[in-house]
């Protein structure tokens, strides 16, 4: 790797219009989270920032709007339309190379429920920043595949003229580039979902995979009246717990805590999070009594 | 930043110092104050805790849906951490718009809002010593309080302190 290199953000493509699924593939749920959260969490573990690619129209959409976001620029749009070219996500990708010049880009599509750490650290160390984009051989066709990939400040230029010209494959402008092309390790892991067959299928082995064969190590920080009750602020703990829920009934049971969970919310990593989400190594949990400020 | 914590006392002129715009014809400020007496108890001081990662995050949101649903020129707010006094200030909130009328509904909108989101806890010390985290002592017994389901759904036009 080039110690050059510029640094990478990591970019979640949500714009598309989820047609064939016929409900917005961000909002679908896996492990009890939405997949456009699951996805923010495992970009935040790989780069330093994380933006969701979105259309103008959708900016309010509660899934998409609370994180930071990258508006496909009408500049884009307009140029890819006066061209014939559909605008898609070589629209979102251009857009987030204008915001930030000096950024590479990990772009993945939000509708790869199996993506994993393997596949992302797999990337971002195969990246040849000199190229315009390092991107993973598809297990199924052998040809790129352009949205679990590296883009190069480099490739903004070139993706104008792509789409200037009136093309708006993505995968076909990484087979007509200069790009690296890496054999996926982790195979399965960008398997896209499209269709409610496909959907209930990919949930099903995700919902029922098998739990952590080992306990994992989570952090656990007390605040306010269960830091009192816990005698202590914070802990590095080795758990079983597959989910918060879990977890508190088996620290409600250590430190007598007296408020029951119906009261409590929970944060994973320093953002709310569902009581069913499933717990990762690595995880700082936070349970929230009820709060008084002002 | 436009929520932010501080662990000492709360600068309000220079707070107001950036709110300033020449295109606002209207400035609301909120003082939330530490008060002497709480649910029939006297309250001699108080503690704020904040899991602060979180606050930050969620403060910021807050903001942000005020200046979306209002078209206000700035806003800020300051929460208190740390030990407090009685009359001390516990949070500001200051809002410029061009007219008073959303100046007045914004920075409603943030205070309520701040009380009702943002994981900040109070601890209240009482004459005689004994003391208390408001909302999760008494309601222990009774999980589904009319308190928590004021949480829930954020109706409860909360009091201002």
């Amino acid at each position: 790797m080039n110690t050059s290199a510029v640094p990478v953000y990591g970019l979640i493509l949500a714009g598309g219009s989820s047609s064939r699924m016929q409900r917005d593939k961000a909002a679908l749920l896996y492990q009890g989270a939405a997949q456009l959260d699951r996805a923010f969490d495992l970009l935040a573990r790989h780069v330093s920032r994380v933006f969701v690619s979105l259309r103008e129209a959708q900016t309010s959409d509660t899934t998409r709007a609370r994180r930071p976001l990258i508006v496909d620029a009408a500049t884009f749009v307009d140029e890819a339309a006066a061209a014939g070219a559909a605008g898609g996500p070589i629209v979102g990708i251009r857009s987030a190379l204008a915001a930030f010049p000096d950024v590479a880009w990990l772009v993945v599509a939000c509708d790869l429920p199996f993506l994993s750490d393997a596949a992302l650290e797999q990337v971002l160390t195969g990246r040849d920043p000199g190229l315009l984009a390092t991107a993973f051989r598809s297990t199924h066709d052998g040809l790129p595949e352009p949205l679990c990939a590296v883009w190069e400040p480099a490739a903004a230029a070139a993706l104008s003229a792509h789409q200037r010209g009136g093309r708006s494959c993505p995968r076909k402008f990484l087979i007509t580039h200069p790009v690296k092309l890496l054999e996926p390790a982790d195979r399965r892991a960008l398997d896209n979902v499209n269709t409610p067959e496909e959907y209930a299928a990919a949930k099903e082995a995700l919902d029922t995979a098998d739990p952590p064969a080992h306990p994992m190590q989570l952090t656990i920080q007390y605040f306010a009246i269960l830091r009192e009750q816990a005698g202590r602020s914070q802990e590095i703990l080795e758990t079983a717990a597959a989910t918060p829920a879990d977890l508190y009934a088996e620290l409600a049971g250590r430190y007598g805590f007296t408020l029951a969970r119906e009261q409590l919310k929970v944060a994973v990593n320093s953002d709310f999070a569902d009581w069913s989400r499933r717990l990762a190594a690595g995880d700082s949990v936070v349970f929230i009594p009820p709060v008084a400020g002002g | 930043m436009r929520f932010r914590f501080t662990d000492t006392s709360i600068d309000t002129a220079a707070a107001r110092h950036e709110v300033l715009d020449a295109g606002a014809g209207g400035y609301v400020s909120f003082e939330g104050w530490v008060r002497n007496h709480n649910e029939g108890r006297e309250v001699t001081r108080l503690e704020y805790e904040a899991f602060q990662a979180l606050a930050l995050r969620e403060g910021e949101r807050i903001l942000a849906e005020a200046f979306a649903r209002f078209p206000v020129k700035h806003a800020l707010c300051i929460h208190r951490t740390g030990a407090l006094d009685l009359t001390d200030m516990a949070v500001w909130v200051g809002v410029s718009a061009a007219h008073r009328g959303e100046a007045f509904a914004a920075c409603r909108y943030i205070i309520d809002e701040v009380k009702h989101r943002l994981p900040i806890w109070k601890k209240e010390h009482y004459r005689g010593g004994d003391s208390g985290w408001v909302n999760c002592e008494h309601c222990a017994a009774a999980p589904r309080s009319a308190d928590h389901a004021a949480h829930a759904d954020h109706a409860d036009p909360a009091e201002a302190r």
